[in-house]
C-alpha cells in the first residue's frame, strides 16, 4: 500500500543534474528549466484528467456523505423547510428508545454467534480439506456455491425451510428423530437461526481465503515440529496456528465488520421479530429512516455504528500493511 | 507438499484407514450441507402447488411440473424484472469500469501531484461500511450537490454510488504498477499520447485482472438488495431481488421458489463458467484490500 506508506512520487522525468554545463544564469538554461516545468505542469492536468470522473463519483457518494452522516446526526431533516440544527436531541431520542438497546445487543450477539460458528466452521474445515488428496475442487466449488446466491434468494429459501410445517429442517429432524425447533418463530431461538442462514451462505470466502493462506505454510516446519515430537494438536496449535495468524485475525475483523452491519436475513426472514429478537441496528436506522421518516435520528445511529465499525476497519487496514511490507 | 499429516502415515494401512474414512465423512455432511438445500429448492419448483405447501413434505416430488418455471416467468412478469437487473447490472459494471480504470491508470503511472493523496483518500473509505452509509447517501441521491437532481427511481441512483468503489481501483492500480514503464516510454517515443497508451498497450495486458474487476463488480450489483430497495421505490424498476422480497407473501410457494431459481441461475451459471477467475480474486484481492 504504497500510498498510505507515503512512498515519493516517482516522476518520469527526474529533473537534470541541478546546474547546466554553463551555470545556472545561462540563459538557454533557464529557457529548457521553464520548458520541463511546462511539460510536467501539463503531465499534472493530464493525470488529473483522467482522475476527475473518479474524483467526483467519490466526491459525491463517497467522502461528502461521510462529512455529511456527522453533521445529520445533530439536524433535523426535513425536506420541505430544510434542515436545522438540534444538538443532542436525536441521541436523546436515541437514549430513550429501549428499542436502541435492543439492537446493539442483537446486533453484538448476531456477531459473537456468527464468530462462535461462522468463523471455527470455515476454520476447521480448511484445516481438514487441506490434507485431502481427493475431491478438493469439489469442495472449493461446493462452499462457494451459496456466496453466489442473491442474499434475498437465501434468505426466502430459508424462510421455507424453517417453516414449522411444510419446512426442510424439522423434516430432517424428524427423519433423524430427534427433538423439531420452532427456528425463527421463536425469540429464543430466533437469532441463532439467523446466524445459521449467514453463516451458510457465506462462509465459502472465509474456507476459501484460509484455504490458500494454509498452503503457505512451509512443510519443513511440519516437519521439524514432527522431529521435535509433536503431536497432530500440537502441530495444529504451534505451527499452523502461528503461521496463519495474520490472516485469521484479518478474517475475524473483516467478519465483524460485516455481521454489525447485517440487514437483508432479519429484514427479510422475520422483520425484527419475535418480540423484537431480531431487530439489529442496522434494521433500526432503516425503520428509523424509512418508516418514521426521522433520517436525523436514523443518521445519529448511523453515526454510532460508523464509529464502531471505523475502529475494527482501521485495524483491519494496520494488519494488511503490517502483511505487505 | 507437505501438510499437516505426514505422507508416510497416509501410506500405511490405518493411516489409509483413517484418511478415507474422514474423507467420506466429510464429504457426506458437506454434501449435505450444501447440496440438499440446493436440491430442495430445485425439487420444490417442480411440485404441485398442493405438494409444495404440504405438511409433512415430501423428499421427491410425487409429480414432476417443470412447467412451473415457465408459469413463474409468466405470472411474475419476470422479462420485466430481469430487464430491469440487467439495466442495473449492466450499466454498473461498464460506469464502474470507466470510472476506475483511467483513475488506476492515472494513479499508477500519470502520477500527477498529490496522487497519492487522493489515493489514501479513496482508502479511506474502505474503513467506512457501505450499508452504514445507506441514509447520508440516500439524502445525496435524492437531492445531488450542485447538480440539484433528484435521482431516486432512476438507475443512475444505483450507477453513480457504485463507481465509488476504492478497492476495484486499488487493485487495478496494483495491475498496472506491475506493468513495465519501459513499454510505456516506448509508446511515448511512438508518438502515442497518455489515451491511447492506456487503450492499446495498458489494456491489452491487463485482462485478467479487468476479468476479475467485472466479475466482482458484476456479481456485487446482482446480489446488491438494500440499495435499489430504498432508491427505487417504483415496482416497475426494481430488479428482481426487491421485486421477489416484495411479493414473496402473495405468491403459492411452487412459484415462489421456482421465481428463486430462475433469479439464481444467472450468478451460477457465471461462478461455473468463470471459477476460476472468481476463486483467484477471491484470494488475491480480498487479503489486499
Amino acid at each position: 500500500m504504497s500510498a498510505a506508506t507515503g512512498t515519493p512520487v516517482k516522476s518520469p522525468h527526474p529533473p537534470a543534474a541541478s546546474t547546466g554545463p554553463h551555470g545556472p544564469h545561462d540563459p538557454a538554461e533557464r529557457e529548457r528549466a521553464r520548458a520541463r516545468r511546462r511539460a510536467r505542469l501539463a503531465e499534472h492536468v493530464t493525470g488529473y484528467g483522467f482522475l476527475c470522473a473518479a474524483l467526483i463519483v467519490f466526491a459525491l457518494f463517497s467522502w461528502y456523505p461521510i462529512a455529511r452522516n456527522v453533521a445529520l446526526a445533530f439536524q433535523e431533516v426535513n425536506f420541505a423547510t430544510g434542515n436545522s440544527w438540534v444538538g443532542l436531541e436525536n441521541f436523546r431520542r436515541l437514549a430513550d428508545d429501549p428499542l436502541t438497546v435492543t439492537a446493539w445487543r442483537n446486533s453484538a450477539l448476531f456477531t459473537l454467534y456468527a464468530l462462535l460458528l461462522g468463523y471455527a466452521v470455515p476454520f476447521v474445515t480448511a484445516i481438514v480439506v487441506n490434507e485431502f488428496r481427493h475431491a478438493r475442487a469439489y469442495f472449493r466449488v461446493l462452499v462457494y456455491l451459496p456466496v453466489m446466491l442473491p442474499p434475498v434468494v437465501v434468505a426466502l429459501m430459508w424462510n421455507w425451510f424453517y417453516d414449522p410445517g411444510p419446512g426442510l429442517a424439522n423434516e430432517l429432524l424428524r427423519t433423524l428423530h430427534l427433538p423439531t425447533s420452532a427456528w425463527i418463530d421463536s425469540a429464543d431461538t430466533s437469532l441463532v437461526s439467523l446466524v445459521v442462514v449467514a453463516t451458510w451462505a457465506n462462509m465459502g470466502t472465509t474456507t476459501l481465503i484460509y484455504l490458500a493462506a494454509l498452503q503457505t505454510i512451509p512443510g519443513e516446519l511440519y516437519e521439524a515440529a514432527e522431529l521435535d515430537g509433536a503431536n497432530l494438536w500440537q502441530r495444529v496449535r504451534h505451527v499452523t496456528i502461528p503461521q496463519t495468524r495474520l490472516v485469521l485475525l484479518i478474517l475475524m475483523l473483516l467478519q465483524i465488520v460485516a455481521t454489525m452491519q447485517v440487514f437483508t436475513e432479519p429484514f427479510v426472514m422475520t422483520g425484527g421479530g419475535p418480540d423484537d429478537s431480531t431487530v439489529t441496528v442496522m434494521l433500526l436506522i432503516y425503520r428509523h429512516a424509512f418508516v418514521y421518516d426521522d433520517f436525523g435520528t436514523a443518521s445519529a445511529l448511523s453515526l454510532l455504528l460508523l464509529i464502531v465499525l471505523g475502529l475494527f476497519s482501521a485495524a483491519y487496514l494496520r494488519l494488511t500493511r503490517t502483511r505487505e511490507t | 507438499m507437505r501438510t499437516l499429516i505426514r505422507p508416510a502415515v497416509l501410506r500405511t494401512r490405518r493411516g489409509r484407514t483413517v484418511y478415507w474414512s474422514v474423507l467420506a465423512l466429510v464429504l457426506l455432511l458437506f454434501t449435505a450441507a450444501f447440496v440438499i438445500p440446493l436440491y430442495w429448492m430445485g425439487t420444490g419448483a417442480m411440485k404441485s402447488a398442493r405438494e409444495a405447501a404440504q405438511s409433512p413434505p415430501t423428499y421427491v416430488p410425487h409429480e414432476w411440473h417443470p412447467g412451473n418455471f415457465a408459469e413463474a416467468w409468466q405470472e411474475l412478469d419476470l422479462t420485466r424484472y430481469f430487464l430491469n437487473t440487467l439495466l442495473l447490472v449492466g450499466g454498473a459494471w461498464l460506469f464502474q469500469l470507466a470510472v476506475q480504470i483511467p483513475a488506476a491508470y492515472a494513479l499508477s503511472k500519470l502520477r500527477p501531484r498529490y496522487g497519492n493523496v487522493v489515493l489514501g483518500l479513496m482508502l479511506v473509505t474502505l474503513m467506512m461500511p457501505v450499508t452504514a452509509l445507506l441514509v447520508p447517501v440516500y439524502l445525496t441521491v435524492v437531492d445531488v450537490p450542485l447538480l440539484d437532481l433528484n435521482l431516486i427511481d432512476t438507475p443512475w441512483a444505483v450507477w453513480l454510488p457504485a463507481g465509488a468503489n476504492a478497492f476495484n481501483v486499488y487493485i487495478l492500480k496494483n495491475f498496472f504498477d506491475r506493468v513495465p514503464d519501459e513499454l510505456l516510454d516506448a509508446a511515448r517515443i511512438d508518438g502515442a499520447g497518455p489515451v491511447t497508451t492506456m487503450v492499446r498497450v495498458v489494456l491489452p495486458l491487463s485482462r485478467p485482472i479487468i476479468a476479475v474487476v467485472s466479475i466482482l463488480s458484476i456479481v456485487t450489483a446482482w446480489k446488491d438488495f438494500v440499495w435499489p430497495l430504498v432508491v427505487l421505490p417504483d415496482p416497475a424498476h426494481q430488479p428482481i431481488s426487491v421485486f421477489l422480497q416484495r411479493v414473496a407473501p402473495d405468491v403459492p410457494l411452487n412459484i415462489l421458489v421456482a421465481g428463486l431459481v430462475l433469479a439464481s441461475a444467472p450468478l451460477i451459471a457465471l461462478f461455473l463458467v468463470f471459477q476460476r477467475q472468481i476463486l483467484s480474486g477471491l484470494t488475491a484481492g480480498s487479503l489486499k484490500g
